[in-house]
């Protein structure tokens, strides 16, 4: 049990003064619903909470950060995610960028390369092209990374169901250029366990679909050393409603889920650990948020050492990337979104991300205009370069506070850590509609809260204007999606259909024998087989899944 | 007094295309139901086709659509055209989701009844479903 600290003898005097007469101070909460005092001092924190809870960053328990010096040394990583249209629109943007002096590049897939499906299946229909870019076959590939030395650059791709598959052509495209994979260095987000429970873009049931996770994670630690096979996200799921103790929780449930499994696979910790990266919602709730960031480090450091044993110190430093709050933004007043936006990301730096993704105003109504973006990226680099927010390290360590939260958001996340485990896991718990139920209550919870004005959001239910401010929309034209349906045909016609059949046939035995499936599925993404033909091909051995709409 | 008790008004609630995007129709769909409105939520990744048969099995009043995908003026004027050829015009679609006011505009001239974008309060919507179906679930 912490010793206590006894209470600063001042502390009557204010409480008096607080409650003096005539005065009937409001209650307040986090947007999470957590309680609030009006103020914390001292005595909030039990007695050597320094020592242990707090300490220095780039030493354990890591609350404090993951590196000694942290921005003093390299400022966090901006990385815009970007894609549209066809795979030539998005390589000239990309050549673009690295033109610009940008390092890395961010590929947004669009919804039906994100679900398995060609660009000429039924249920691509109107999103070809829409929200990413479209790919369907290795050509696609070659043609995105065209004049661009991948032994250069990082590359995220942000997929899951079908992440092995991208991997794989982007293998394939590099090794056509000479560049061997070893050299490639990168991020797949390859997260499939928060699609069951919050994004939705899954294809198979969960267990087969982790067996795949897991094949990544193995192929790349033996092959990819400079490649972060899975990037666990917490966005997702909060902004498909959770509050943050929930993402925190059900982000890290997920982690260590991939962990364990990779263990039984048989790899041993330390050796894909220091590979492992997160990625996290930033929120509006300024305080609550950077407590969360640091709860999450310090709790992934404590159970990757004690449960997993894991000795290296590099696989207990939690890495992530954080994207503001697309949820918060209102399409009213969309001006309004730039401060939002603004306060989010600087709670991301004072909770210490290695990289940062800032929403850009218009994003509530369409992809954004190249002027939006640009006003989003600036928005990072004024923080970076004005505001001093990255000249001390974790400057809000000590805040009573903020070390109250953090230590308030740690509990939460291991009482969520109990229930989970009474349901026999992370899987089982998916099974049984858990996490889902739990962020439908948390987000009808805020609605009705915003719907009796116990919570305002400017413009939404409080200030409301008539005639909103006018802004420019990104429209994207249709004529793409029959241009790519004409390209996917081109390449069926000139490949060999023969080998296509030959390779899906290998594949298809190979998930049934049950080993690791990269190679397999490398061979037919090198024969031109369509993203859709080899995800169709496992189905046939892992079958579909649908959940159970909880709301 | 009628003869005719009251009923309830009912309403199919879905996500059309690719997207997973599913809180605002799942916040939706239950502020409907405590509503007292009878809600049958078809889930995701529905296509126009799935859509327009299961208003016809649910005989339901209205559809509510959700997409943030932007395949809206693909997939809305779809469903309009599937109800239009099956003689089910009085059933009245309203969207939710992503979508541009230009886009607005032009949903509207096709029959779409309302759109609402982010932001939108729940008694917003449920008032909207209330006083849309006043008369066909309210006794004369």
């Amino acid at each position: 049990m912490a010793k206590v600290v006894s209470r600063p003898a001042d502390r009557k005097a204010w409480d008096d003064l607080y409650a003096g007469v005539g005065r009937s101070p409001r209650e307040a909460r986090t947007i999470s619903g957590v309680p609030l005092q009006p103020l914390y001092d001292p005595a909030d924190l039990p007695a050597g909470h320094f020592e242990d809870k707090e300490g220095y960053p780039g030493l354990a328990p890591y609350t404090r950060g993951v590196y000694p010096s942290m921005y003093r040394d390299k400022l966090w990583t901006m990385r815009q995610f970007a894609g549209f249209g066809s795979a030539q629109d998005t390589n000239e943007r990309y050549r673009y960028l690295l033109g610009q002096g940008q390092d890395g590049l961010s590929v947004a897939f669009d919804m039906p390369t994100l679900m398995g499906r060609d660009s000429d299946d039924e249920h691509s229909a109107g999103e070809v092209g829409r929200c990413g870019v479209a790919i369907d076959t290795l050509a696609d590939m070659e043609v995105l990374f065209d004049s661009i030395d991948l032994s250069d650059i990082t590359t995220s791709m942000t997929i899951n169901s079908p992440a092995v598959i991208l991997l794989a052509m982007y293998i394939a495209t590099a090794e056509k250029k000479g560049i061997s994979r070893d050299r490639l260095g990168g991020t797949i987000q390859n997260d499939i366990l928060k699609e069951y429970i919050a994004q939705k873009e899954y294809i198979y049931p969960p267990a087969e679909s982790l067996r795949l996770t897991v094949d990544v994670i193995e192929f790349c630690t033996e092959n990819m050393p400079r490649w972060h096979p899975v990037s666990i996200s917490g966005y997702h799921i909060r902004e498909a409603g959770s509050d943050a103790p929930q993402e925190l929780a059900f982000t890290l449930a997920d982690g260590f889920e991939y962990v364990r499994a990779s263990v039984e696979r048989g790899l041993h910790v330390d050796s894909f650990a220091p590979r492992l990266s997160f990625f996290f919602d930033a929120h509006i709730d300024f305080f609550e948020e950077i407590a969360k960031f640091r709860a999450a480090r310090r709790i992934y450091a404590e159970v990757m050492r004690d449960r997993f044993g894991a000795a290296n110190p590099r696989s207990l430093l939690m890495r992530f990337h954080t994207q503001t709050a697309g949820v918060s933004l209102t399409a009213q007043q969309p001006l309004n979104n730039i401060a939002r936006t603004a306060l989010e990301a600087l709670a991301a730096v004072l909770g210490g991300t290695q990289s940062l993704h800032t929403n850009a105003m218009d994003e509530v109504v369409a992809l954004p205009t190249e002027k939006a973006a640009r006003v989003a990226l600036r928005t990072q680099q004024i923080i970076a370069q004005e505001t001093g927010a990255a000249d001390v390290i974790d400057p809000l360590g000590g805040s009573y506070l903020v070390e109250s939260l953090t230590d308030e958001m740690e509990r939460r996340a291991y009482d969520y850590f109990a229930r989970i485990d009474e349901r026999g896991g992370v899987v089982p718990a998916i099974e049984q509609g858990f996490f889902q139920r739990e962020i439908a209550e948390a987000s009808y919870r805020f609605e009705q809260a915003l719907n009796e004005k116990k919570r305002v959001i400017v413009g939404v239910n409080e200030y409301v204007e008539e005639g909103d401010d006018e802004i420019e929309i990104l429209k994207i034209t249709q004529d793409m999606e029959e241009e790519q349906k004409t390209r996917l045909a081109e390449v069926k016609r000139t490949r060999d259909g023969t080998e296509v059949t030959r390779t899906l046939h290998d594949l298809e035995a190979a998930a049934g024998a049950g080993g690791n499936l990269v190679e397999p599925i490398m061979a037919a993404v090198r024969a031109y087989a369509t993203e859709g033909e080899i995800i169709e091909t496992m189905r046939q051995v892992f079958g579909g899944y649908r959940e159970t709409a909880i709301y | 007094m009628s003869e005719i008790a009251d009923r309830k008004i009912r309403v199919l609630t879905a996500k059309v295309g690719l997207d997973g995007h599913d809180r605002g129709v799942k916040v939706v769909s239950r502020a409907l139901r405590d509503a007292g409105v009878e809600v049958i939520y078809a889930g995701l990744h529905q296509t126009p086709e799935m859509v327009v048969e299961a208003a016809l099995q649910e005989d339901v009043d209205g559809i509510g659509l959700s997409l943030h995908s932007g395949a809206h003026m693909t997939l809305v004027p779809k469903v309009l055209k599937l109800l239009k050829e099956r003689g089910m015009t009085d059933i009245v679609v309203f969207l939710g989701g992503i979508i541009p006011d230009e886009d607005i505009t032009e949903l509207k001239k096709i029959g779409v009844a309302e759109v609402f974008t982010p932001g939108t309060s729940l008694e917003t919507i449920v008032d909207f479903v209330n006083t849309k179906f006043a008369d066909r679930v309210h006794a004369a």
